[in-house]
């Protein structure tokens, strides 16, 4: 079905949901500033310019402008450097794990005061609770979940089939994924490899990748009100020894740092045949593989586990109260299960709520790509994406040891010690 | 009015537009970073107050800084004299009647105009372990392929060529410029007295050149603390900051951990280097450079 039809025969809904919010002054409309970045592929602008044209349509008292600013990082300084100006939009898309330094900058207000009837409040426990747990801290709702994500892994049917393996069956736990790397791995007689049997990236994000090892570990890196962590933790050094093994012991994983960008390029080159990177990658790999691929949760270590990603919807403290009020109903109206459900066709990010997967839509679209239905069947599993105060720096130090163990300069046990001072260092202050 | 006083307010009036420019956008952003780096950042509950020298302590005892300061005298010592020399090369070999001169010229040239976004992309797949060009070409001779950006040993290494590669076309053209002004009779009395290609390179071009090197140099080393691009794009300061180069560090300090006091000694701290080594390079280099 054509988005813009379906978008139309859900309008009817739309103003029904629009009557029951508090009426807003008549006059010239109210207008929120919306800024939002574009991580995935595809014509995400276009579509965003879709959702507030038809918005305008059902609320003619309200005018969304939103703006293109970027990357995540770019829309964050942008937000930022326009709050400390005295101009913040309204409205923006920023990193769920923003969460800390929206509060610390005193950029963003909570949703819950503009929540005030049953419905309101209702509307706060549709969404999925795994993505929820980026968005709240001390009973507080900063963020409300929009483009979110979790790990898969996605491996080569044709390579398993090669390597003697069931091509219908992935791994299941960590020690099957060991294994089957082993039997994927392709080395010719003067030690060259041609296929690697698993890749993790570890440039960018490799915080959040190995966080899919510590969860799957037992393991937590950061409390809820993100002011301390145990990254030294064993179930933690147990996951970073896993992902280090694979690479230095077993050696079937590449050696050294394994770069992010590259690695749905390395799977279409048949160079790794199973590898952990986010849904938001679906389309990318379903357009581009040019063999049988299937799409997987995460091995299991003591259980399943991926952390979430993405982006959520924060609100400015300091716009005036009619715009944030206005862009509250923005925000319900684009999470409203036709649209979270459009919204996770066009680009491969996991609808929000239970409700998008039981919109006939949705049950379409799954029903054409069963793959598209992993994520959300692995979000039972999954835990919160690593957030504290100074959430870069605390990111960086992480990062930097997971770097300097894959690299052979310290053991697993040390990097995650030496992590976790630096971190102990950087967030005493919070306390 | 008297003659004097226009003349003066014409003077002025001509300074003026380039004054200005250089005054907003370089100068009051210079002391305005020097007296930031004397405040602590502003925090909502904490607002920036002054705290003497505590950033420059800190930075004093930041391994972070130590390791971008060690990683970019490398990155400068690498680039500086391999870009030089290889662009001194280039200009002599295609100064020269050799046939396909033109084309020579142009091949050599062609990175300098491409953006340093691009070329970090292009040495991106270059470098890629597997299926990249090099070692596409080094597995052709059995050689086991490498991961060059994915490990510290040669993450640093790589991102200096890449750098290289990128500069040597661009002061080529400078030593170019200054090979065709030397004038020919000089080639043509060296051939009389029968002196050999290289002592006519030795004794009549390079010195002749001294002047175009300082300038090439001065670019040079700027550049050296100058260009990250590529580090961007390629490493993000990895693995392990590998990478790190002090440029990328202010950036990250600045924008990434909102970090700005800090960013502001840090940057100060940057200027107080280059400032030193341009000093010694006309104090003490530009006099022993022969102008004709």
């Amino acid at each position: 079905m054509d988005r813009r039809q379906f978008i139309v025969g859900t309008g009817a809904a739309a103003t029904a949901a629009s009557l029951a919010a508090p009426a807003i002054a008549q006059g010239a409309p109210t207008e929120v500033s919306f800024y939002f970045p574009v991580a995935v592929g595809g014509p995400i602008t276009k579509v965003i310019d879709g959702y507030a044209a038809d918005f305008a349509k059902d609320n003619p008292s309200i005018k969304v402008v939103p703006t293109y600013a970027g990357t995540y990082q770019d829309t964050l300084a942008k937000v930022l450097t326009a709050h400390k100006a005295g101009t913040p939009p309204t409205l923006s898309v920023l990193l769920s794990t923003d969460m800390f330094t929206m509060i610390d900058e005193e950029a963003a207000v909570p949703f819950d005061g503009f929540l005030k009837t049953e419905a309101d409040k209702a509307w706060l426990k549709s969404f999925y609770p795994a993505f929820m747990l980026n968005s709240q801290t001390g009973g507080e709702t900063w963020g409300i979940p929009f483009q979110r994500s979790t790990i898969v892994l996605y491996w080569n049917k044709e390579l398993f089939k090669e390597a003697g393996l069931d091509p219908e069956t992935p791994p299941a736990t960590w020690a099957e994924h060991t294994a089957f790397a082993e039997r994927l791995t392709k080395r010719d007689a003067s030690g060259n490899t041609a296929t690697w049997g698993t890749q993790i990236p570890t440039t960018g994000f490799a915080y959040w990748l190995l966080q899919a090892l510590t969860i799957a570990a037992g393991g937590t890196l950061a409390n809820q009100e993100g002011t301390r962590t145990a990254f030294d933790s064993p179930a933690n050094v147990e996951a970073l020894t896993y992902l280090v093994d694979l690479s230095r012991k077993q050696k079937v994983m590449a050696p050294g740092v394994i770069d992010w960008g590259t690695t749905p390029r390395d799977f279409f080159e048949r160079k790794a045949a199973m590898i952990w990177t986010t849904t938001g990658n679906l389309t990318n790999v379903r357009t581009n593989a040019k063999f049988p691929f299937g799409v997987a949760m995460l091995p299991a270590g003591q259980r399943r586990g991926s952390p979430t990603g993405g982006g959520n919807f924060y609100l400015s403290k300091t716009a005036k109260p009619a715009e944030q009020e206005a862009a509250v109903r923005f925000v319900r109206w684009l999470t409203m299960p036709e649209r979270a459900a459009s919204w996770s066709v066009a680009t491969g990010y996991v609808a929000t709520s239970p409700a998008a997967y039981e919109t006939p839509a949705m049950k379409e679209y799954v029903a054409a790509f069963p793959p598209a239905a992993v994520a959300r069947d692995q979000l039972q599993y999954a835990g919160a994406e690593l957030s504290t105060h100074e959430n870069q720096r605390v990111v960086k130090a992480l990062d930097d040891n997971i770097q300097a163990a894959l690299g052979g300069t310290k053991t697993p046990d040390r990097a995650m010690k030496d992590a976790q001072a630096e971190a102990e260092r950087i967030l005493k202050s919070y306390r | 009015m008297t003659t004097r006083l226009r003349d003066t307010l014409t003077g002025w009036a001509l300074v003026a537009p380039a004054m200005i420019l250089l005054v907003a956008f370089t100068h009051w952003p210079a002391l305005a970073s020097f007296w930031e780096s004397l405040t602590s950042t502003a925090r909502p509950r904490r607002p920036s107050r002054f705290v003497g020298a505590a950033n420059y302590e800190q930075i004093l005892a930041d391994p972070v800084f130590w390791r971008a300061l060690t990683n970019n005298a490398w990155y400068a010592l690498a680039t500086i004299p391999l870009a030089v020399g290889l662009a001194l090369l280039m200009a002599v070999w295609v100064n020269d009647r050799i046939p396909g001169r033109t084309f020579a010229r142009v091949a050599y040239f062609t990175p300098t105009i491409l953006p340093m976004i691009a070329v970090a992309n292009i040495w991106l797949f270059f470098y890629t372990p597997g299926y990249g060009l090099l070692d596409q070409v080094t597995g052709l001779a059995g050689i086991p392929s490498r991961n060059w950006l994915g490990s510290s040993e040669t993450a640093l290494g790589a991102v200096t060529l890449v750098a290289i590669w990128k500069e040597a076309g661009f002061f080529m053209i400078f030593y170019l410029a200054a090979l065709q002004g030397i004038p020919p009779v000089l080639a043509e009395a060296a051939n009389l007295e029968g002196a050999s290609r290289w002592t006519y390179f030795r004794r009549v071009q390079l010195p002749l050149l001294m002047p175009t090197t300082l300038f090439v140099l001065v670019n040079a080393i700027i550049n050296a603390f100058r260009t990250v691009d590529h580090i961007v794009v390629m490493t993000r300061g990895g693995p392990d900051n590998a990478t790190t180069l002090l440029l990328f560090y202010i950036y990250e300090t600045g924008f990434k951990y909102w970090d700005t006091a800090y960013a502001a000694a840090l940057t100060v701290v940057l200027l107080a280097i280059l400032g030193t080594v341009a000093a010694i390079q006309y104090g003490w280099l530009e006099r022993r450079v022969h102008y004709r």
